[in-house]
């Protein structure tokens, strides 16, 4: 008789003709690295017979009953005989619970090299992004048609209360941030202008820099980016709570489009409030140059808005308040359609959320680009 | 802890949110190796009272002990001996979304007792079956599953470190009749085999008649009465009467007759 090295668990005695194995202790899974380890030290089977003899165990669990069944099972499978002794009637229930659950573990798809996993990747991402983009536009026409459908069919059926309460949470609410940000930018481009224009004597020309920055492009670039971030992603993020608490699927029942109830008015208010805050923001960004120019230059307010008025006309402005609309249905669209997108749990949610951010900006951004070059072409 | 110490001991608890009362002067009792089952109209606090013993919920005053150790005034590291001997269920399964359902049931595993390597797996495969769930269940994600399965999987993961206590949040609500009856033989099996003690809010008559060797009412802040089926069929209580005289609670009575008058054969 061999007793294995104690483990205070098990004790392996090699018979003639049989090993036999006294287990001892408690077999539970607080155990059950040790036990596992315990196992690996048993003898291979060599023809003879395995018996285990739950005789002297102090507890059982779940745990401790699928080692020993998966024992009796290995040895049965190396075609030797093994037997299952002294075990109590209440153990002999749990080893029959847990030799019923027992079955071959499922197959895992053989792994792919990471060239050919790399290569798959490239080609489902280039795949998706073509598939976000059609569908993208597809949502838009349904918008659209939602949008003609409420105008002229059923104008009764447009959410009024809806698109002003949209109007209120993604506009007003949104004006103490884009009035500060702008400001803050208008600030730093006097600053920044006016050191370099200081080295041509040509201080006072910090005015146009200032004013054709703004209103031509940062006023509403950046209001588009807080906006795409701040509204964009609680589009997404309310219309997907509401799609996971089957809201949206509740509306679909009881014949409401979710494109008209949930979409359309925050498309809407939107499209509305984006100019007004584009102003806005223009505003507050001439402020912070005035207020710039007038400290580290001392051209008084008088004097900056004359020079103002020399530098730009209407055109320049509305050159930058012309976008903010397109800008408005790219941030609302996208911001919904990822929104209805969610499905699943609460991850998805999440993952949404960041796409909504990231596509609203980037297309953004991309749509700037583009009225630049149209701009350029048509000479404005 | 002697043998007839109750498992579980709650004494004077009062919970209240802002000024709504909903437990005050409650005591309960609860047996080592019994199923016990909290029944009682909507907002009497089941749910809460059910949180209270596990310690997401703070009670106002009171004392709650479990394995006779006082858990409201207990060290972190203590706690964390006392919460790896008992396992929650709760009412939709509480899964970790971004987990696998094998991953789920392995949090625990390797939280609290460090396991690493096949045996894990070994594990999470042995729960998956004990639960009742198909073999290709593990590499699913929550969002994958059916709301039955979703339970079972929960319940895995309750029983992963083979639990003293099992506190299970309407385990059979939105199971069909057959998947509920399983997981209520699969209770009891589990019960009798492992020797753990089930704590369970429930509101299926059918449980309650064929598994639970003791039921609490809950109503008027506190547990009205504990007592087994029997018992409560005696009471006199209004609510009472209705609730397990009524046709539901007829049938699931007959229902346990001819089950037991079979088992007789």
């Amino acid at each position: 008789m061999t007793p294995s090295a104690g483990t205070g668990l098990l004790t392996i005695a090699e018979e003639t003709g049989q090993v036999r194995v006294v287990l001892a202790g408690r077999w539970v899974v607080g155990n059950a690295d040790r036990l596992d380890r315990a196992l690996d030290a048993l003898p291979a089977p060599a023809g003879r017979g395995l018996q285990l003899d739950l005789g002297g165990l102090d507890a059982i669990d779940t745990v401790g009953a699928w080692l020993v069944h998966r024992t009796a099972a290995r040895w049965q499978a190396a075609g030797a005989a093994a037997a299952i002794v002294g075990a109590r009637p209440e153990y002999e229930v749990l080893l029959g619970q847990v030799a019923q659950a027992d079955r071959p573990a499922p197959e895992r798809p053989p792994r792919l090299s990471p060239v050919a996993r790399m290569v798959g990747d490239f080609g489902r991402s280039v795949a998706l992004a073509a598939h976000d983009g059609l569908q993208l536009v597809a949502f838009l026409g349904e918008t659209v048609a939602a949008l003609l459908r409420l105008a002229f069919l059923h104008p009764g059926r447009f959410r009024l209360t809806s698109t002003f309460a949209q109007v209120q949470a993604t506009g007003i609410e949104a004006m103490p941030i884009v009035g500060l940000i702008s400001f803050l930018i208008g600030v730093v481009i006097a600053y920044q202008g006016v050191d370099q224009l200081r080295m041509f004597g040509a201080q006072i020309f910090v005015v146009n820099l200032v004013a054709i920055s703004v209103l031509r492009e940062l006023g509403i670039l950046l209001t588009a980016i807080v906006i795409a971030g701040r509204s964009g992603s609680s589009f997404t993020a309310q219309i997907g709570s509401m799609k996971l608490n089957e809201e949206v699927d509740a509306m679909r029942t009881l014949g409401l489009d979710p494109v008209e109830v949930l979409v359309v008015p925050r498309v809407l208010a939107l499209v509305i409030m984006l100019p007004c805050l584009a102003f806005f923001a223009d505003i507050m960004g001439l402020l912070g140059g005035m207020v710039m120019s007038w400290a580290s230059l001392g051209i008084p307010p008088d004097a900056f808005i004359h020079r103002l008025a020399a530098a730009v006309s209407w055109k320049t402005f509305f050159v930058g308040v012309v976008k903010a609309p397109f800008f408005a249905v790219t941030i609302a669209v996208v911001g919904c359609l990822e929104g209805l997108q969610v499905e699943g749990s609460s991850e998805s949610v999440g993952r949404r959320t960041t796409q909504s951010v990231v596509k609203g900006i980037f297309l953004v951004i991309v749509l700037d680009a583009a009225f630049s070059i149209f701009f350029a072409t048509i000479g404005i | 802890m002697d043998a007839d110490h109750p498992i579980i001991r709650l004494r004077g608890i009062r919970n209240a949110f802002g000024a709504q009362v909903v437990h005050d002067k409650l005591d309960l009792d609860v047996r080592k190796g019994e199923i016990i089952a909290l029944v009682g109209g909507s907002g009497t606090g089941k749910s809460v009272l059910l949180r209270t013993i596990v310690g997401l919920n703070q009670p106002k005053t009171g004392s709650i002990e479990v394995f006779g150790q006082d858990v409201l005034h207990m060290p972190s590291a203590e706690r964390r001996k006392v919460e790896e001997r008992w396992g929650i269920l709760f009412q939709n399964g509480a899964l970790f979304s971004s987990l696998t359902v094998a991953q789920n049931i392995q949090v625990p595993l390797k939280e609290h007792l460090g396991l690493k390597g096949k045996i894990l797996d070994e594990i999470a495969a042995l729960k998956i079956a004990i639960a009742g769930l198909p073999a290709d269940a593990g590499d699913k994600y929550p969002s994958e599953l059916s709301g039955g399965m979703k339970k079972r999987a929960g319940l895995a993961r309750a029983l992963a470190l083979d639990p003293e206590i099992v506190f299970l949040d309407e385990p059979t609500a939105g199971l069909d009749p057959i998947g509920a009856a399983a997981f209520d033989r699969l209770i009891a099996d589990l019960r009798d085999t492992i020797g753990f003690t089930v704590f369970l809010v429930t509101h299926d008559l059918d449980t309650l008649a064929t598994v639970c060797d003791r039921i609490a009412v809950l109503g008027q802040k506190r547990v009205m009465v504990v007592g087994t089926m029997e018992e409560m069929l005696q009471q006199t209580d209004p609510w009472i009467v209705e609730y397990f005289h009524g046709p539901r609670g007829r049938a699931a009575l007959d229902a346990k007759a001819r089950l037991e008058a079979r088992k007789g054969l």
